[in-house]
């Protein structure tokens, strides 16, 4: 459903700092397909995720989604089929609008934008069906504004507010890195929970080895902006940190070096 | 104070006080600091003058008051987003224009509306007599316009102009364009200014080029007293606080004046008023 061909991002490009970020990627991502990026800093897993966002233009390539060619789609455009996550928590939620007001915005996004009143009776009982489902309680808190809550439950709101569109792909950085532990494995459950009853197509950078093999149903790691290797479930079953780390420094000749990497194995 | 300065100072605070919701709009919504207000407010006053010269209804001459306003923060809108031109140096931009625009308007710097028609003068000639036309008429049109607003503000379209200005990265996730969000809040904040000249012209008898000079001040002073006098809980509390934060400021105004201000002053003044307001926040929490 996603095809990505001969996909080329160069920052500062003509310039002494010129920095190919993406370097000829191919990729193909079948329908719901949940794939982890894994790689060192730098190996352009956010540049790929950008660009297949529309963030910036791509010097080479094309990027289809559903047999639509979205390469020179500005983001805004792309984000009527593709939902996003962010690393930082208050990136996806307006601070001085209310969860309801919000999630009103998530539900209206497959619509047109129109005069319509923003919230109704039956929006908010759909909202509260959404969030009984995430279990933190904010069903009850739906006129609060959204800047009073934790970063671990705006990144929940955002999680639900990037899904509940049934968006056609899902784009996830690092979005449960800058959480607290237990935090984090509660997104992190969210995430697999709401992508498995969806169904939703996915692809989701982590910085930890043992997310990367435990989720999803196919690993991609990558390393100065190639897709290194392109590991099936099958394989991906089997898979252990150790291998992974070996596979790494076979291909790259050295060692992994992405700091908050090496914290979390 | 005397009444006849009460009642003044509370005519102005209302009909400026549109203005001071325009500035709302674009400074507080959209989190852009559009310097055009000070061109669109003596357009609104020029177009709506200029015409009243040649005999159009009063009432006529407001929606085309509004309409040249909204044409105004269209440009402001079509600098920034499109030119990508620093928001301050596109409301300056047009600004600029507009003075000369404004004097192309009018046909000259300055036009009276002693003995025309005007919104006033036809209320008060239905029998309803001096204050009382006045007031009544600038309340009905800023309660109507406050409650559109409110009303719009809670609209699909109300909410992603809401988010733009609050976060832009998020309305762009929601599929939703920041440049037509943005070109929208200028178009209705600098139609309401302009409403607002308007207004101010017919109640005061006369347009001036030099009119809007400072109008950002007076309406970034009355949206901040809103905030600390009233607050921001929501929408509509927010609204009344603009309203009454222009009433105020005006009152304020006309205090410094009675104790012998020199109106030459009153800039300085309000310059320094916004200062306050706008430290006090920080103050506050160094104190604590």
């Amino acid at each position: 459903m996603l095809k990505i061909k001969n996909l080329e991002k160069i920052f500062y490009r003509g310039t002494p700092n010129e920095n190919i970020a993406i370097n000829k990627i191919d990729l193909t991502v079948n329908e719901g397909d949940f794939i982890t990026i894994v790689g060192s800093n730098g190996a352009g897993k956010s540049t790929l995720l950008n660009s297949i966002a529309g963030v910036f233009p791509v010097e080479n390539g094309t990027i289809i989604l559903d047999n639509e060619d979205i390469t020179k789609k500005t983001e805004y455009k792309c984000a009527q089929k593709i939902g996003r996550v962010f690393q930082n928590p208050l990136a996806g939620t307006s601070p001085e609008m209310t969860i309801e007001e919000n999630l009103s915005l998530a539900i209206s996004k497959s619509n047109n934008l129109s005069l319509k009143w923003g919230l109704s009776k039956h929006k908010r009982e759909i909202m509260r069906k959404h969030l009984e489902k995430i279990d933190l309680g904010l069903e009850k808190r739906l006129t609060t504004k959204v800047k009073l809550l934790s970063g671990g439950q705006r990144q929940a709101l955002t999680l639900l507010m990037a899904t509940v569109a049934n968006p056609r792909l899902l784009l996830l950085d690092e979005h449960t890195a800058a959480l607290d532990p237990a935090t984090a494995i509660k997104i992190k459950n969210l995430t697999a929970e709401l992508v498995n009853e969806n169904n939703i197509t996915t692809l989701m950078i982590t910085h930890n080895m043992e997310d990367a093999i435990k989720m999803g149903n196919r690993l991609i790691m990558m390393d100065g902006g190639k897709i290194i290797y392109d590991i099936p479930a099958a394989e991906k079953a089997d898979l252990t940190i150790e291998k992974l780390l070996k596979m790494f420094e076979i291909k790259h000749g050295g060692k992994f070096n992405n700091d908050r990497m090496l914290l979390s194995v | 104070m005397n009444l006849s300065f009460a009642i003044t100072s509370l005519e102005q605070g209302l009909a400026f006080g549109i203005m001071a919701l325009g500035v709302f709009i674009s400074f507080r919504i959209l989190d852009f600091a559009d310097l055009t207000v000070d061109g669109s407010l003596p357009l609104g006053a020029a177009v709506s003058a200029r015409l009243l010269t040649m005999g159009m209804n009063p009432f006529f001459s407001l929606g085309a008051a509004i309409i040249a306003g909204g044409m105004a923060g269209a440009i402001t809108g079509f600098l920034n987003t499109k030119l990508k031109i620093a928001p301050l140096l596109s409301g300056i931009l047009t600004m600029t224009s507009l003075y000369s625009i404004n004097l192309r308007v009018m046909g000259r710097p300055n036009i009276p509306l002693i003995g025309k028609e005007t919104i006033f003068s036809f209320i008060r000639d239905l029998g309803i007599p001096y204050p009382w036309n006045n007031l009544l008429l600038l309340i009905i049109v800023i309660v109507a316009v406050k409650l559109i607003l409110d009303a719009f503000l809670n609209t699909q379209i109300g909410f992603a102009l809401r988010a733009t200005g609050d976060n832009p990265q998020m309305i762009r996730s929601m599929g939703i364009s920041t440049n037509s969000m943005k070109m929208l809040g200028l178009i209705i904040s600098n139609a309401l200014v302009a409403l607002s000249g308007a207004l101010v012209g017919q109640y005061q008898g006369f347009a001036d080029v030099n009119m809007g000079v400072g109008t950002i001040v007076a309406g970034l002073a009355s949206v901040i007293i809103g905030e600390v006098v009233i607050g921001e809980k929501s929408i509509m509390i927010a609204t009344i606080g603009v309203i009454v934060g222009s009433i105020l400021y005006r009152f304020s105004i006309s205090i410094a004046l009675n104790l012998g201000l020199a109106a030459s002053d009153l800039k300085l003044l309000t310059a320094i008023l916004v200062i306050i307001f706008l430290s006090t926040p920080r103050i506050k929490k160094a104190l604590r």
